[in-house]
């Protein structure tokens, strides 16, 4: 009889133990359900609202008046104008520090300093750029720039950089470098014939990541290159940019604005998402080889 | 190895052995250059390494610099003050800081539990061959610009929930004593809990992308040992995975909080603006980035100005603090791991 009761006991407990396994396999399924749900959601209405307002129009035109058709031209060539910027001024910054923490100062003091202050940077609000930026360099020229925007977007950069370099040159084999010093080769030729060679895929792949981070910024743009409505190169002149196009195009009460809004939306995720699959497949194939 | 390289390489070579023979005076200059452009090299290097420590001293002593106006009027009174008002330029930061910490909780009320489950389903749960491409996706969602989930919050979900969850919420939690007050008012779209669920969303990949990656360092023979001893998956999970991977995934949620923190654009678009604080999580509010975003290019007068940037400022030093700390944590198990 007592064993009959200890047996039905320990049958209950076990029921208990795979119905809270059931419970949370359940959970987990729907978590990932919701967690991939959010993406297919906000990706379809995007596709579907943005390419309802796609056409030729879009990359011909200017920026409409209120209540009229247009394009998103100057936006478009404003985002490439100053991701270029960013670009040309960040990278070298980042390649050249992440330079130094790979190959000179591997164990240094000075390296783990700027590894955790370039972490913080890496995820630092980017509107606490936007406001450095203006007080460095708007408010003493006193006008926004295109300039201003671009080296808003570069200190967004810089960091990107110099972590993927970092990372990219720790990899390469020890015995590369003793090869390369072997028949002679000066340290900095090591690094910049060597080193940067095997490198390569991975150091691309860092600036690719940084082009994707920064082609959405909207934030430290609001108040360094701030919004040109009209076509303009003169990088001392405001400029116009998509993210803040849609910024205010979205929050207007224009439905032809809004229906803009959302095309530049999609060009930029695009755009994005291109950029994040070409890093993926680069990193890829550089690790194969 | 390609042939240009290995040329460069052997050019150098050949050159110094030719230069041996016949004039050491010669040799001795190439020498120099050869060690003059090394230790420029060195130098230039070092020079942008600590560029990156200069640029964080730039960002803190220009928005101390820039704030200073305003802390010198309002003092201490700026952080706890609930007064907005840029007509009588009186200001106070404590409504923005309120949203500020609201939103960002509400976010991880939220997205802690689903990317941890997620995270579960992806290290024990899922078919192999189906692991990568969920990752992806869900790391897509991380990959999305911040204006995109602003619009899509503005224009989709914040109709949607002012014409489903909210007016649910409000009849059903609104008369709940105690909790009640949380969830009073007119159903408005947009408002904290609007803006603290698209926030969570776009923290989900961080935390899941972490929490996978120390879930899958646990060591598999403690998992086996569990697993041995008859646990069940979600037990192994519970009392082996989750205790050793502890640090790394508080590491992982600290890093999402200091985005949730600092996130502008997304937040804007759905919060309302408006500088009070309300017991009502459904009510419009406001954030320290979003008002910024908002107000800065219409700020008039200096003291305005100098307002916003030590709102800013205050921004910074949360996130900072709150950044640093996820660092030094996820920087333990890493060298546990390593």
């Amino acid at each position: 009889m007592a064993e009959h009761m200890a047996e039905q006991l320990l049958q209950s407990r076990y029921r208990g133990r795979r119905r809270r396994n059931a419970v949370a396999t359940v959970l987990a399924l729907a978590a990932t359900g919701i967690g991939l749900g959010w993406l297919v959601l906000i990706l379809g209405e995007l596709l579907w609202q943005g390419f309802s307002g796609l056409s030729l129009a879009v990359f011909t035109e200017m920026t409409p008046p209120p209540g009229a058709a247009g394009g998103l031209l100057n936006p478009i060539f404003g985002s490439l104008i100053l991701t270029v910027l960013a670009v040309i001024i960040g990278t070298p910054i980042g390649i050249l520090a992440g330079t130094y923490m790979a190959e000179y100062g591997r164990h240094d003091v000075l390296t783990t300093v700027v590894r955790f202050i370039n972490d913080i940077l890496l995820s630092a609000p980017s509107i606490v750029v936007g406001l450095f930026i203006y007080e460095i360099m708007v408010a003493p020229m006193g006008h926004f720039s295109g300039l201003a925007g671009g080296v808003a977007l570069a200190v967004l950069v810089i960091p990107v950089v110099v972590r993927t370099t970092e990372d990219m040159l720790t990899l390469v084999p020890n015995a590369l470098r003793e090869a390369a010093t072997s028949i002679g080769l000066p340290r900095s030729l090591t690094i910049t014939r060597i080193c940067y060679r095997a490198a390569r895929a991975g150091m691309l792949t860092g600036v690719l990541l940084a082009v994707a981070r920064i082609s959405g910024e909207t934030a430290p743009l609001l108040f360094t290159s701030l919004n040109n409505q009209f076509w303009s190169t003169n990088l001392n002149a405001p400029i116009s940019s998509l993210p803040v196009v849609i910024f205010q195009f979205a929050l207007s009460p224009y439905k032809d604005w809004q229906a803009l809004a959302w095309t530049g939306a999609l060009i930029i995720t695009m755009a994005v998402l291109a950029l994040s699959i070409t890093a993926r497949a680069l990193v890829a194939t550089g690790k194969q080889s | 190895m390609d042939s240009s390289r290995s040329q460069s390489v052997a050019d150098i070579a050949i050159r110094e052995r030719d230069l041996i023979a016949p004039a050491a005076g010669s040799r001795a200059r190439v020498l120099d250059r050869l060690r003059l452009g090394d230790a420029a090299f060195r130098q230039l290097t070092r020079a942008a390494a600590i560029g990156v420590l200069v640029l964080l001293s730039a960002v803190i002593i220009s928005l101390i610099r820039g704030s200073i106006p305003a802390l010198k009027t309002f003092g201490f009174g700026f952080l706890v003050s609930e007064r907005w008002n840029p007509v009588t330029e009186i200001f106070g930061a404590l409504p923005a800081v309120y949203g500020t910490v609201i939103t960002s909780f509400i976010a991880m009320l939220f997205a802690v539990p689903i990317g941890l489950m997620i995270a579960f389903f992806l290290t024990e749960l899922c078919p192999k061959w189906l692991r990568r491409p969920i990752g992806i996706a869900i790391e897509l969602l991380a990959g999305i610009p911040s204006i995109i989930y602003g619009i899509w919050g503005l224009f989709v979900f914040a109709p949607f929930l002012q014409e489903t969850l909210q007016p649910f919420l409000i009849g059903t939690l609104g008369n709940a004593p105690l909790i009640g007050p949380l969830f009073g008012g007119p159903p408005y779209g947009i408002g904290m809990l609007t803006a603290g669920l698209i926030l969570a969303i776009m923290v989900l990949p961080f935390i899941t992308s972490i929490s996978r990656d120390v879930f899958e360092a646990v060591p598999a023979v403690l998992k086996e040992a569990a697993y041995g001893l008859g646990c069940t998956t979600w037990e192994v999970t519970r009392n082996v995975v989750l205790p050793y991977a502890r640090v790394g995934v508080i590491g992982g949620i600290m890093l999402a909080l200091g985005r949730a923190l600092g996130e502008t654009m997304a937040v804007t678009f759905v919060i309302g603006n408006a500088h009070r604080i309300s017991a009502s999580i459904l009510a419009p509010g406001t954030t320290i980035s979003a008002t910024i975003a908002n107000e800065f290019t219409e700020a008039v007068g200096d003291l305005y100005t100098s307002a916003l940037i030590a709102l800013g400022l205050i921004l910074f030093v949360i996130t900072f603090i709150v950044l640093a700390i996820a660092r030094y944590l996820l920087l333990r198990i890493e060298r546990r791991i390593g």
